[in-house]
């Protein structure tokens, strides 16, 4: 920390993308000239023909050649000026490394200049404003020039005429001067006055004081007025020397190293062909300096000798080789191999040599479509990385992305070309000749915010992938609506504003409930892997992929598209997401846990007043056992079956998959004819146990009335910190608490499915694993169809709470009915030790053979047990992480000591 | 005492969040339409700009919880409140409208406040400008660099028409703010000029800020920090400084740099951290108060305070720590070269 005062001098601070402080020791500034129509044919003519990208080219040229500010100048008759500069200022703000650079917006048309200004967010330079036409009208430029915030170029030019003389310049600018910073209130350093530069050396004897005029002005307006700067358009002086570049570019030095070390600040030049003063060759270097100090020149000495110099000069062609060198310099990166070259281009936006690049590229791969996976996405994914560093920035992204359309332009026709081969060939072997992949893009209800999205279409454009665009703010609906009317193949989602994440939750739980599998991309700068995993992705099966940016939207788009890495891709993705959940989870109640307590106090609000339970037909235990199978076919959920034997999909979907169709109905047709030998046969047994008793809650303890005594069953509690008006679950919550003193029920059951050991021996005699395999996931899944049977039979009869319910399976599995059967062990009560209170209530050893091992697991393997809860409001949760307060109280209830409870809640303890 | 005088003797501290506020009252669709917009054309939730005329009494509550907070300037609910913005919902008609009520909800929140603190000291109101849905040097079709949404004059217009609902509304200061694209932060300084020098009113002050969007150290649109300060420079402004996209973490470096080469005032008000995995800001009160207070001893700011995932708990926080600190004294800028 400094205590002096921060002294801040009073330079010219100029900028584009970057700043130019033009300080003493700045020496000389470079203003690029060649991007005027006035003064470069070429220039002209690309803008004439409406060549504004190649016209780009030029600027780039100045910029690398060293130009540390570019003069733009539009005032051509055929041209409409206004036009022409907007449109080429345009183009050149997306363009960084030329962007960078201030500008100096040039015209004689003050209209021009405005529309330039409109067009630059740096700070400009205005070249020029005068007094040609009068004060008033000076006055008034300077003040719109102010507004802009520009600097200005003010000439030697009052209403009598262009000032020729020193003495005309000096007195000119000095009333500038004066105006400017006292009635428009300028400052003196964003003033820089153009004291005009003339031909020397033109034979007429009043010139060739010219440019001694010039530097003597300079000398005197820097005296009198130190913090204004002195610019000029340097190649004026050498005129006369025109079509000669060596002695041209001698004059300019000769004339510019004078004009410097008189204090002349900037000058227009072309940047490319300044020479150094000391190396011009010693006797054209004293010619130069007769011509341009106007000395030995009685008679047009100087000038003639000078003339004679230059054409001797000219005849030798001395001047060819100087411009070769200076191009194959520019040029170095031309001589790498045309991938390096395509990354080149692609990284710095350059669409010059694309198309031919390309073309060179496409004869060497074997096919088009190579050259686009390879070293093109090879340069994007470069350009991903630089941008992702912090090494690139927006305005050349898009750049890049643009080289790459171009690319891809030039590969369209061979590729559709391709396409139509194969299909003569008749030989499709992947398929794909449908049109291109469609991706539909929208940036979600509430959200304006668009750029990144528009990007990710461009660069997908870019890839061959058709782009449905719907723009901003789109609500669900639509979204989902256009994305089935266009039948796309991915669905992107962006957003940047926070409440943008809950709408793309919204907008997932949409697509599963309509039934949806295409994949869903979430990009923006306010979403996240973390929350696409922990939030998105549980809501939707079918694939939602986080995607950073543009870039990586391309690798992902593929993998999806591609029939072959898809699941993989997906199959990967998820794992990584149930990764970062669980992480999340975990780390989450760190932060966000309450005190048992008040976790106690924030139930679920049920109205106990209006609630009168339905009673059970008998209370107590019984058993119940099914030969005939047949009656739980319908209740078997085959997609865990399919999962089983690890091929992933939704069940019946999964048969007529491209991929795996074929195997799954192979091995569902093997399994329906393994089943009917199951029920035909009579191989398997289930065997239920099923119970129900008066019940009330205490607390996070219900107690349960079984005969003459009464046993206490133990719930966990939820210790997350809550929303507002989000409760902390316990299933103690779902039973009416005593204090409400109304009877209210509880039930119980245990499912298992003997006899499978015998055939699975027989089938291991067979070494037939197979068909033992199926068995097994067979026994699993009728056990799990019989506590899906067993509670439909509860909730119809045996407790009879909903007497009238019709479900089809689907509705089933979906689990929307009326109560709940949780199982210990498991999210919403995982003590597993509650089994024993359980298994005695229902006396489930006996009714049903099944015994817990030691660590509580189920044997037979194929068993399912749990709670029954019937109040509407109850619901499955999960428990979470819950804080050692707990813990204690839990045991205590439980009357175990801590460390056993530890031992079986460790899973949850936070 | 103007503000002016105030920051020779103190740094002044400007609010905080709004969006974060308004969500914790988690408003509805009918709640954003009251009844006015009852049966308006288009969905108006997450117009919080709407607030004002629908809800002002939310909104001066939020305003007057800064205030009690220790905040010295309150900024008007007018981020999106011009005719471009607007039409989104189709409520480009508004833009004015909108500006006036804004003002007077922190008018009304101030004079309440002033009432129950009445040897408070002075209360400013900064009248809000946001940066637009539309941006003058990034072509939203990249196959077409050259193309632009809007055009300078027509944000000119859109500009004026705000600046004139917040002058009308008796706004003390004029803040451009959260400015990623230099451009249309040009057109609204041509805009205040313009509109001071035609209607012959005194100039009100100007505020600047900038945001500087990620690690490049550069605006959205691509300039570096001088550059963009270079670019701004000519609104001869109260302030220049930053806010948003960063947290006070982030933004140290620039906001140092900054201190450096400004010639007037210099703010900052950073983001409650950088958004957490879930797009929450969760950077305690005590923790961005901390980084502030470094910046204040170290003398590189004048004005302080926070955006996005701030709250009054943080404005508060920041307006203890720096209470005591003296303010960054002006750069001298030399008569010579």
């Amino acid at each position: 920390m400094s205590e002096l005062p921060i002294h801040i001098k009073p330079y010219l601070r100029l900028a584009g993308l970057e700043p130019l402080v033009i300080r003493p020791e700045t020496n000389f500034v470079n203003v690029g000239e060649r991007t005027n129509v006035t003064g470069s044919k070429k220039f002209a003519r690309l803008i004439k023909e409406n060549k504004y990208e190649e016209a780009l080219s030029v600027a780039r040229q100045q910029a690398e050649n060293g130009a540390q500010i570019i003069d733009i100048n539009m005032d051509d008759a055929l041209l409409e000026g206004v036009k022409a500069m907007t449109t080429y200022l345009n183009l050149l703000q997306s363009e960084p490394d030329i962007a960078k650079i201030p500008i100096m917006i040039d015209s004689s048309k003050f209209e021009i200049i405005e529309a330039g200004l409109k067009c630059v967010q740096g700070k400009c330079i205005v070249n020029s404003i005068s007094m040609k036409e009068g004060e008033a009208k000076f006055i008034e430029q300077a003040h719109i020039c102010k507004a802009y915030g520009a600097a200005v170029i003010v000439m030697a030019f009052d209403e009598v005429g262009q000032a020729d003389t020193k003495a005309r310049k000096v007195e000119i600018c000095t009333r500038a001067y004066k105006i400017l910073v006292e009635q428009v209130g300028f400052d003196p350093q964003d003033i820089i006055f153009d004291p005009n530069i003339f031909a020397v050396a033109t034979g007429i004897e009043e010139h060739n004081n010219y440019a001694v005029d010039f530097i003597e002005a300079t000398r005197e307006i820097k005296t009198l007025m130190p913090l204004a700067k002195v610019s000029g358009g340097v190649s004026n002086v050498s005129f006369s020397f025109r079509g000669n570049d060596a002695v041209r570019e001698a004059i300019h030095a000769v004339f510019l190293y004078h004009a410097v070390n008189a204090g002349m600040d900037m000058g227009i030049v072309n940047a490319g062909q300044l020479i150094v003063y000391d190396e011009i060759e010693p006797e054209l270097k004293q010619l130069c300096e007769d011509v341009i100090l106007n000395q030995n020149n009685d008679d047009n000495q100087a000038t003639e000798a000078l003339i004679q110099y230059a054409d001797a000069l000219k005849a030798k062609g001395e001047d060819a080789g100087q411009v070769a060198e200076a191009n194959s310099k520019k040029l170095a990166w031309r001589s790498g191999t045309v991938e390096e070259r395509l990354a080149h281009s692609l990284i710095n936006g350059i669409t010059d040599f694309i198309e031919a690049d390309t073309e060179e590229a496409r004869q060497q791969y074997s096919a088009p479509l190579e050259v686009i996976e390879g070293p093109l996405m090879a340069g994007m994914n470069q350009v991903g990385d630089l941008f992702g560093a912090g090494k690139m920035f927006l305005p050349q992204v898009v750049k890049s992305a643009r080289v790459m359309k171009k690319s891809v332009a030039v590969l369209t026709p061979f590729i559709e070309a391709e396409k139509e081969r194969l299909k003569n060939a008749s030989a499709n072997p992947n398929g794909q000749t449908k049109g291109p992949a469609k991706i539909l893009l929208a940036t979600v209800k509430g959200d304006v915010h668009d750029i990144g999205k528009n990007i990710v279409g461009v660069v997908l454009g870019c890839n061959g992938y058709e782009i449905i665009d719907i723009g901003v703010m789109v609500p669900a609906d639509k979204i989902l609506a256009e994305a089935e009317k266009h039948q796309v193949d991915i669905i992107g989602l962006s957003g940047l504003i926070t409440p943008s994440l809950d709408e793309m939750v919204y907008i997932a739980k949409e697509m599963k409930r309509r039934g949806m599998t295409i994949p869903l991309m979430i990009g923006g700068a306010t979403t996240s892997r973390m929350h696409t995993a922990v939030k998105i992705a549980p809501e939707y099966n079918d694939g939602v992929i986080h995607v950073l940016d543009a870039s990586r939207s391309v690798t992902v788009a593929g993998s999806l598209l591609n029939k072959e890495t898809k699941k993989p891709f997906l199959a990967e993705l998820e794992q990584a997401y149930i990764q970062l959940k669980s992480d999340f989870d975990n780390k989450k109640t760190v932060k966000q846990s309450i005190p048992y307590a008040t976790a106690l106090e924030n139930k679920i609000a049920i109205d106990w007043s209006g609630f009168n339970a339905t009673a059970p037909n008998f209370t107590g235990n019984k058993g119940i056992e099914i030969t005939d199978l047949s009656v739980l076919v319908d209740y078997i959920d085959w997609k865990p079956f399919f999962i089983a034997w690890e091929l992933h999909g939704n069940f019946p979907a999964i048969l007529t998959d491209e991929v795996v169709g074929e195997v799954a109905s192979k091995l569902y047709q093997d399994a329906q004819a393994l089943l009917k030998k199951i029920i035909t046969e009579n191989w398997l047994t289930a065997k239920a146990a099923v119970g129900f008793w008066p019940a009330k809650s205490n607390g996070d303890d219900v107690t349960v009335t079984n005969g003459s005594e009464n046993i206490e069953l133990h719930f966990l509690r939820q210790q997350a910190k809550k929303a507002a008006g989000q409760p902390n679950f316990s299933l103690a919550d779902f039973i009416c608490p005593a204090s409400e003193n109304k009877s209210d029920y509880i039930g119980a059951f245990a499912v298992t499915i003997h006899g499978i050991e015998k055939h699975i021996k027989a089938f291991e005699e067979n070494l037939d694993d197979y068909n033992k395999i199926i068995l097994q996931a067979l026994a699993d899944r009728f056990a799990e169809a019989f506590a899906e049977y067993l509670h439909a039979q509860t909730r119809k009869e045996l407790w009879g709470y909903a007497k009238d319910e019709q479900l089809d399976n689907t509705a089933l599995i979906q689990e929307n009915y009326v109560g709940i059967r949780p199982a210990p062990g498991y999210p919403a009560c995982p003590d597993h030790t509650e089994k024993y209170t359980l298994f005695n209530l229902l006396n489930a050893e006996q009714h049903t053979g099944i015994s817990l091992t030691e660590s509580l697991a189920m044997y037979p393997a194929s068993s399912v047990c749990g709670w029954y809860f019937a109040h509407p409001q109850s619901q499955y949760f999960g428990l979470g992480k819950i804080q050692q307060d707990q813990v204690v109280d839990y045991a205590k209830r439980k009357n175990q000591s801590l460390e056993y409870i530890t031992k079986w809640l460790q899973p949850v303890i936070d | 005492m103007s503000i002016k005088e105030a920051l020779q003797e103190r740094i002044l501290v400007i609010d905080g969040a709004m969006g974060t506020m308004i969500q914790r009252h988690k408003l509805t669709e009918a709640d954003y339409r009251g009844t006015r917009f009852a049966n308006w054309h288009s969905d108006v939730k997450g117009n919080n700009d709407l607030l004002c005329i629908t809800q002002p009494a939310i909104i001066t509550g939020i305003h007057l919880q800064y205030l009690e907070a220790g905040a010295d300037i309150i900024e008007t609910n007018t981020f999106s409140s011009t005719s471009i913005a607007m039409a989104d919902y189709d409520m480009q008609e508004l833009a004015y409208e909108l500006n006036v009520a804004a003002a007077k909800c922190v008018r009304d929140a101030i004079d309440q406040y002033k009432a129950k603190h009445p040897n408070s000291k002075e209360k400013f109101i900064a009248g809000s400008i946001g940066p637009l849905n539309k941006t003058l040097s990034l072509s939203p079709d990249v196959n077409n660099p050259g193309f632009r949404a809007v055009t300078f004059d027509e944000v000119v217009v859109a500009y004026t028409e705000q600046i004139r609902g917040l002058v009308d509304g008796g706004v003390d200061i004029i803040l451009v703010e959260t400015i990623f694209d230099t451009l249309n932060a040009k057109a609204a300084i041509f805009a205040i000029k313009e509109y001071f020098r035609k209607t012959g009113q005194p100039e009100l002050p100007i505020m600047i800020s900038g945001t500087i969007t990620d690690a490049s150290g550069r605006t959205l649109s691509g300039q570096t920090l001088e550059a963009f300060y270079t670019s701004v420079a000519h609104a001869k402004p109260l302030s220049v400084g930053l806010n948003c996209a960063l947290g006070a973490q982030e933004m140290r470096a620039h906001i140092e740099e900054l201190s450096q080469i400004a010639t007037c005032y210099t703010s900052a008000y950073p983001n409650a951290g950088l958004p957490n995995a879930m797009g929450e800001y969760d950077e305690a009160p005590h923790q961005t108060a901390h980084f502030i207070e470094e910046w204040a001893k170290n003398k590189f700011v004048n004005i302080v305070g926070g955006c996005c995932g701030t709250t009054p708990d943080h404005i508060k926080h920041m307006a203890d720590n720096v209470r005591s600190i003296q303010p960054r004294t002006l750069p001298i800028v030399d008569k010579t070269i």
